[in-house]
């Protein structure tokens, strides 16, 4: 008889055997994630205003943006693809994280353009943004020419991308094609990754369509086209602070609407394991005071 | 009679060409636009003359002005709208851009209306640069003193 007993309550240890959560696991459990989602509601507070700030200082720099390339798009200044030997990549984006895909999307721009290029062309890359040097330092690590960290932390002024250009040009790397690639801001839920072209002062020279234009000399198509290189920079790195700090508005948001589902789901389970608790102890209770 | 017939014939060609009125144009508008990194002062207006300090010397821009590309230098810019007014901006360095549909783009890297440039603060900054110039022996140094001291000495000429 004690045989069969045992057998019949002989359970299989196979499988993982799961003990039901006790109340202080649950408690813990969900005292982080209410930290968490404290955590991530200020962080889309600071991203809204940051935001807010940016996309306001985006109106202007976007008129001078487009004024710097309107040059190009107008004369339609084209490099011809066979003599393309060196191809310089500028990859815009910032050091910080949380902020969706912003960071991978322009990795993978810059992926896909170095994978497209003919075998014999050399790619530089040039990153701008210590994420991006994370994403491609692994892969692609013999196509990184420069990093550039600290970005992100404070909005991007025209000094900042003036500096980057004076290092871009003090490096001397005669490019003969060269694309800036960054996220554009297209509206707080959205924004798409673009590539704008660069050009080296002989492509400029040599254009077809850019002998409409007078008196132009060496010096000054030079001086001309270092200004051009700054002033897209600059247009790039706005663009791109906009859309990051929109995206992390948006990231942060949704994860704390996630916590907050968590947060309610656990708070039932927290309600009907405390129940099932005091439940067991009365019955304790009560079987053992009917036993006396 | 003949002669009334081919008057009668004539007539209806004078009545078509007076038709409409035509607009006052003298040919392509000049489509303006001015900017700097943090403000933009003219967008894609219509303006009859800009007068621009440049390194070849000062260009006055029309419309139909021959396309070119000019790099600033440290001076003041004049533009003179079509109701006649004119407005000077004193600018730091930039580019400008004359396309050949008329279109002109003036990129500076900073401007300032002359009524926000205080002349004595800019005669002592001058003097400064000045006095700094003979301090500096590297090439490098001594470039951006002389930028300096041009800048100042465009301010200072400005204000007088």
């Amino acid at each position: 008889m004690f045989a069969r007993t045992s057998a019949l309550v002989f359970s299989p240890q196979c499988g993982q055997v799961r003990s039901m959560a006790t109340l202080k696991d649950i408690t813990i459990r969900l005292k982080s994630i209410k930290n968490i989602q404290k955590i991530t509601k200020s962080m889309k507070m600071v991203a809204a205003a940051k935001y807010a700030r940016a996309e306001r200082a985006l109106k202007p720099s976007r008129v001078y943006g487009a004024g710097a390339l309107a040059l190009y798009e107008k004369a339609d200044i084209q490099v011809a693809e066979e003599k393309v030997n060196k191809h310089l990549i500028i990859g815009v984006s910032s050091d910080r994280g949380l902020c969706g895909a912003v960071h991978s999307n322009v990795g993978r721009a810059i992926k896909s353009q170095i994978a497209l290029s003919s075998p014999g062309t050399e790619v530089m890359v040039i990153n701008v943004g210590d994420k991006l040097r994370a994403l491609l330092k692994r892969t692609h690590g013999k196509h990184i020419l420069l990093s550039c960290k600290e970005v992100g932390r404070k909005p991007p002024s025209f000094g900042d991308a003036s500096v980057v250009a004076t290092e871009v040009l003090n490096l001397g790397y005669e490019f003969d094609k060269a694309s800036v690639v960054f996220n554009r801001f297209k509206s707080v839920i959205s924004y798409k990754t673009e590539s704008k072209p660069l050009f080296s002062p002989e492509t400029v020279g040599n254009a077809e369509s850019m002998s409409v234009y007078d008196d132009i000399d060496a010096d000054v198509l030079r001086n001309y086209q270092e200004f051009a290189m700054v002033n897209i920079i600059y247009m790039a790195m706005k663009e791109s602070t906009t859309a990051e700090q929109s995206a992390r508005m948006t990231a942060m948001d949704s994860a704390s609407k996630n916590a907050s589902e968590m947060i309610d789901k656990l708070t039932l389970t927290f309600n009907r394991t405390r129940q099932a608790v005091i439940t067991k102890e009365l019955i304790e209770i009560i079987s053992g005071a009917a036993a006396l | 009679m003949m002669a009334a017939r081919i008057l009668r014939r004539a007539l209806p060609v004078a009545r078509q060409a007076r038709s409409y009125a035509d607009m006052v144009s003298t040919g392509p508008q000049m489509s303006f636009t001015f900017a700097s990194p943090t403000k933009v002062f003219f967008k894609d207006a219509s303006v009859k003359q800009v007068d621009v300090p440049t390194l070849n010397g000062v260009f006055g821009i029309l419309p139909a002005h021959v396309p070119t590309l000019q790099v600033l230098r440290p001076g003041v810019v004049t533009i003179f709208n079509d109701d006649g007014s004119a407005t000077k901006y004193f600018v730091s360095s930039g580019s400008i851009t004359v396309n050949a549909d008329s279109s002109v783009q003036l990129l500076v890297e900073e401007a300032a209306t002359l009524d926000q440039l205080d002349v004595d603060a800019a005669k002592a900054n001058l003097e400064q640069a000045q006095s700094e110039m003979s301090g500096i022996s590297d090439e490098a140094g001594r470039a951006a003193a002389q930028i300096s001291l041009e800048a100042h000495e465009a301010i200072v000429k400005a204000l007088a």
